[in-house]
């Protein structure tokens, strides 16, 4: 689902818009932004991730020729710098993934948001519960009496997992619809707003999670 | 404001914002020759002495430091048309006029670095710093209408400067409100909403004495 149904969304009729709106950078900065600004970690741009990857690759190896051909230093500084540009977006956006996986990991653990990692993202994932389950085994559940050694749960009466982290997915965010979109409907109250394309609007997350995914809308 | 140097409070820092910022296109003259840029966020130039080119703000200012080129300010940011921003600004209670989303920091950093380029830069700066004072006024203001209802808050024209900002304290008290909002509570015109936002303000400091 990661990049084909971002590029599919109505783009501004503006062409040179649109033309910009199609590089992997802005891509990957749209997908930065969102991440940043999700409580909760969004699905893995696999594809996306890995074309930045080989163009960062590609990126590095001609500027490493350019440092041996003897092309002008103005030029391999500005290629340097736009390299510079897109590899700290990429890294922002992996790591920014990386800390919201550390903050949920049991819940990521255990419900279907486990879908939206990577296979390196699942594999961290897995070491860092592994280790924390241990970890807490060791110095503090073990000497709790019984019933009360459960990682999830407070004790064996609760009857939901209680100790578990959630992200707020209630929370509020600040948001640009790409078009118009008419009568939104927002969710538990029977308000509907109208989205003037454009515009900047605070929305529940809950509410605009939809559009976040089918990229009618950005996260700013 | 505080929260700010949390980053899970205050979502982007100041320099994240103008990285954004540094992505908006600005025309520029250049004084050299060189080749057409091939870079990853697109192909810029063929950079000719005299013949303006359009590129983002980062390459700009990386070629205005090393003396290559005069930076075009954008039309918005003369004297006569940020005077007439900052009339409106004024005159307008609750509207923000449409400027770039990034119009603080395009300033910021133009001031910086192509200040030779910019006609009656000090003027230009100081009427900036005048429209955002009032932009802010008018931000703290708008937030006195945030009551327990507020599902959908609309910000025209807010700049990303700005929206970063009140980004904590607004989502605050948004979560404050969805959390207390109950059914009992039967919304009455004018007067409640300023009510109710008191009694918000204070619920967190009477808890916390329990």
């Amino acid at each position: 689902m990661a990049s084909g149904s971002e590029e599919g969304s109505g783009f501004p009729a503006d062409d040179y818009e649109s033309l910009i709106a199609t590089t992997d950078v802005e891509l990957l900065k749209r997908a930065w932004r969102n991440e940043k600004a999700a409580p909760e970690i969004l699905h893995f741009q696999t594809a996306l991730v890995q074309r930045s990857r080989e163009q960062i690759q590609l990126m590095e190896e001609t500027v490493e020729e350019f440092g041996e051909n003897g092309t002008d230093p103005l030029t391999v500084s500005l290629y340097q710098m736009d390299l510079d540009r897109t590899q700290f977006l990429l890294r922002s956006y992996l790591r920014i993934r990386l800390q919201k996986i550390e903050k949920y990991m049991f819940h990521i653990l255990k419900t279907d948001v486990w879908s939206r990692l990577s296979e390196q993202e699942q594999k961290f994932a897995k070491r860092c519960t592994d280790d924390m389950e241990r970890h807490l085994e060791q110095s503090v559940l073990s000497r709790l009496p019984d019933g009360y050694q459960s990682i999830l749960k407070q004790s064996v009466a609760s009857e939901e997992d209680d100790m578990v982290p959630e992200p707020r997915l209630d929370t509020f965010v600040f948001c640009k619809s790409k078009g118009s979109i008419e009568a939104f409907q927002l969710d538990d109250s029977k308000e509907v707003v109208d989205l003037v394309a454009d515009d900047l609007y605070i929305l529940r997350y809950n509410s605009v999670k939809p559009l976040i995914e089918s990229g009618q809308i950005d996260l700013v | 404001m505080a929260g700010q140097s949390d980053p899970y409070i205050s979502l982007f820092s100041a320099q994240e914002v103008e990285f954004l910022g540094e992505d908006e296109m600005v025309e520029i003259v250049p004084n050299m020759r060189m080749d057409p840029l091939n870079l990853i966020c697109g192909d810029f130039g063929p950079f000719r002495p005299q013949i303006a080119t359009q590129v983002p703000l980062w390459l700009a200012v990386a070629l205005k430091k090393r003396g290559k080129c005069t930076i075009r300010p954008p039309e918005w940011m003369s004297v006569d048309k940020l005077t007439q921003v900052l009339e409106a600004e004024r005159n307008s209670l609750r509207e923000f006029q449409p400027l770039p989303f990034h119009y603080v920091e395009i300033a910021r950093l133009l001031s910086d670095h192509a200040r030779d380029d910019i006609p009656d830069v000090y003027m230009v700066r100081s009427l900036i710093e005048d429209i955002r004072n009032v932009r802010f006024h008018k931000v703290e203001t708008g937030l006195e209408t945030i009551h327990e209802r507020t599902h959908a808050v609309k910000l025209k024209n807010l700049s990303a400067m700005e929206a970063n900002i009140v980004r904590p304290f607004v989502v605050r008290a948004l979560q404050a409100f969805y959390k207390h909002d109950s059914p009992e509570m039967i919304p009455q015109p004018d007067t409640t909403a300023i009510r109710r936002r008191q009694v918000a303000d204070r619920g967190p400091k009477r808890d916390r004495r329990y």
